[in-house]
């Protein structure tokens, strides 16, 4: 190990006025990592699930999301070739090569040319999906993954989101206990999106699209 | 940066006298102070949640050589590296080695202080290596060969002439040829700039809002998107960041989360928060091949035990400075240094030495608004006073100040002539401000009254009111 690491560790020990840790007291930082003890979370946060939905939806809105509702997963299809027709969008549509976006009925919007790979530049519009929707702010959290680029998150200038009900928590915490329960490692990037970007550096006056997608769209599905 | 706070009372005046800076200084009220106000109204717990920010900065702190090693190992599990820097210049020639070694040519950097506090810029730049600044802000004041004046808003002291100006002076070879002043034109126009430096960077460098021990992730909140793109486009990613930024799990950052944004911009939370772990995995389309993070002591060690620590709670969310009086009427420039408003005031003079930031911690009246905001409590008036002391002790105190601090002294130490002498000094006062009840100029104090008119005493001293409540109660 380093010299320059030891040397900023002892300082800190000799700040600290001690040695290393005793083995009782890591013994009892290990617990607290293993099982990290929660905060105390807002009230809102802890409402019933349709309650959450609801909480969701309006604070995805308060921060300038748009949300489309639909019955079920089969009917996201045809809600994102309804919205790109809507706000008259470009039809060409890069998506995440996931395998729950992959299971929907594409097939039945003829208009709609999809790509599935990671983002490039001139890219308009994307399709992902949320890992979970975090009530609190209108949070989504997305994963990254073989199946998730990350780049789709930030490239094109429309990011569409599908966001299955079921999916909705509370908290952030709530999110967390959700991705340790897949069993999987942390992902390379997990990315909490809450509207779309924007920029107050001229004049503390808000604009959107700043560097990322000057749109975001939610589907929300199921609810 | 070549620090200026020796000069702060020249950079004090030239700020007060500088209309374009006064004109933008006002937007930080609408900007900032109430959305915060409104943000903070809207979560009953927020309070309580500030008690337990603290709680949970002092646990880290009083624990911090614990996570600091495991957030290492963790990082490394996941792939990544991590280096140690003791000051600014071990962490440049980190920075500067992993570049060379992936013969980089271009970097593109998101919004990091910790990069500002080391030169980072001027130092790639020495070394031939472009640097680019991606946050709008920090772009505008690159593009103007200037600093940040404020530790989230980098531009806040500019407004929209002075940007179009900027971009008029630099976007021609992009194809701009046309001034624009309309701050959609300017942001449009700043997108399609930028986006070809992300695309071309060889190597993104990120600030880092959190370290988190218990997964070995960096997080960094952004509302513009820039972070993201700058990390995950080049081939190899490097998060600068202080050893104070680690926290232990990922439910402690979201206590954090739920306090920043609300704190800083009065966000419920800002639009992208980016937890990231490690280098691209197995099969992954994109993201960086490499991994990096630097972490910078640069005398925070030294603070522990002391009576600076509670310093290092600090998130860097900037209520101090929106709320300071002070920096709102001179900006964040005439600080001197990389961090101004009162945060700056304490870390400065540890981070660059009290001789040459001794003024600083003068520039309070304390009012005590940074500390009523302060999302961890930090005690601002308090240290800012530590540091007066210091400077006292050390005899860096101007020569004026010390002779007027010691007749004081010697005359409130005698009852009779302190009260002969205030009623005098009230008395004088009133002569001179005659009928208007305000004093336009007064001798030996034209530092006062050159930007402000002195109130005139109104009715009897204290010592004479005190006096005459004890008789009446009597």
């Amino acid at each position: 190990m380093s010299e320059i690491r030891e040397q900023i560790l002892a300082t800190v020990r000799r700040g600290l006025q001690r040695g290393p840790l005793d083995e009782a007291r890591r013994a009892e930082l290990e617990v607290r990592l293993a099982h990290p003890p929660r905060h105390l979370l807002p009230a809102r946060a802890q409402g019933s699930h349709s309650e959450q939905v609801a909480l969701l939806i309006k604070m995805a809105e308060y921060a300038l999301a748009t949300v489309d509702q639909v019955a079920r997963m089969d009917d996201v299809p045809a809600a994102v070739a309804a919205f790109l027709a809507r706000e008259r969008l470009p039809t060409a549509v890069v998506m995440a090569p996931d395998a729950e976006l992959a299971a929907l009925p594409w097939e039945n919007q003829p208009l709609l040319r999809i790509e599935r790979r990671a983002a490039r530049d001139g890219d308009k519009v994307s399709v992902t999906a949320a890992f979970a929707g975090i009530a609190e702010t209108g949070t989504l959290m997305l994963r990254s993954g073989p199946d998730r680029p990350t780049t789709l998150n930030f490239l094109p200038d429309i990011h569409i989101v599908l966001l299955p009900a079921e999916r909705i928590v509370g908290s952030y915490e709530d999110g967390w206990d959700l991705l340790r329960a897949t069993g999987e490692a942390m992902p390379r990037t997990v990315n909490y999106i809450t509207g779309p970007s924007r920029s107050g550096d001229i004049e503390q006056t808000m604009q959107l699209g700043a560097h990322g997608p000057l749109r975001l769209h939610i589907v929300l599905a199921g609810a | 940066m070549q620090a200026t706070s020796q000069a702060f009372q020249r950079n004090v005046s030239a700020a007060l006298q500088n209309p374009a800076l006064q004109k933008a200084l006002k937007n930080i009220k609408i900007g900032f102070v109430r959305k915060r106000a409104a943000a903070v109204a809207k979560l009953p717990e927020f309070e309580l949640l500030r008690d337990a920010g603290c709680e949970l900065k002092n646990h880290v702190l009083d624990h911090l050589d614990f996570y600091l090693e495991r957030f290492e190992a963790k990082v490394i599990e996941s792939g990544g590296q991590v280096h140690w820097a003791r000051d600014a210049a071990e962490a440049n020639q980190i920075v500067l080695e992993i570049c060379r070694s992936v013969n980089a040519r271009l970097v593109t950097k998101g919004k990091s202080m910790i990069s500002e506090e080391i030169g980072l810029n001027e130092f790639l730049e020495a070394h031939g290596i472009r640097p680019v600044e991606t946050d709008l802000g920090e772009y505008i004041i690159q593009l103007r060969h200037e600093h940040p004046s404020h530790i989230i808003a980098p531009a806040v002291h500019l407004n929209r002439d002075q940007i179009a100006d900027a971009f008029q002076a630099h976007h021609a070879p992009y194809g701009f040829t046309e001034r624009r002043e309309e701050p959609r034109a300017l942001l449009d126009e700043a997108r399609q700039v930028l986006r070809q430096q992300f695309l071309r960077a060889d190597v993104g460098i990120t600030g880092a809002n959190f370290c988190v021990a218990e997964t070995g992730t960096t997080v960094i909140v952004t509302n513009e998107g820039n972070g993201d793109l700058t990390q995950i486009l080049p081939r190899v990613h490097i998060a600068l960041s202080s050893i104070e930024k680690v926290v232990p799990t990922l439910e402690d950052v979201s206590l954090l989360l739920r306090l920043l944004a609300r704190s800083a911009t009065g966000q419920e939370l800002s639009v992208y928060t980016t937890f990231s772990t490690g280098p691209r995995r197995r099969d992954d389309l994109d993201g960086p091949e490499q991994f990096h993070v630097v972490l910078l002591d640069n005398s925070r060690s030294g603070m522990l035990g002391g009576e600076f620590q509670d310093m290092l709670r600090c998130i860097r969310c900037a209520a101090c400075l929106n709320h300071c009086p002070v920096y709102g009427a001179i900006g964040g420039h005439a600080y001197g240094w990389v961090y101004p408003g009162p945060m700056g005031s304490v870390l400065t003079p540890q981070l660059i030495g009290i001789e040459v930031a001794a003024q600083l911690p003068n520039a309070s009246t304390f009012c005590g608004r940074c500390e009523e905001v302060c999302p961890v409590h930090i005690p601002l008036p308090k240290m800012m006073r530590h540091w007066r002391e210091r400077e006292f002790a050390r005899h860096l105190t101007p020569a004026a100040a010390r002779f007027g601090l010691g007749l004081w002294a010697f005359v409130a130490q005698r009852p009779k002539l302190y009260r002969l002498a205030t009623n005098l000094g009230a008395w004088l006062l009133r002569r001179l401000a005659a009928s208007k009840g305000r004093i336009r100029s007064l001798p030996l104090a034209k530092g006062w009254t050159a930007w402000r008119d002195l109130p005139a005493p109104q009715g009897r001293t204290f010592q004479q009111q005190w006096a005459a409540r004890r008789e009446n109660r009597l």
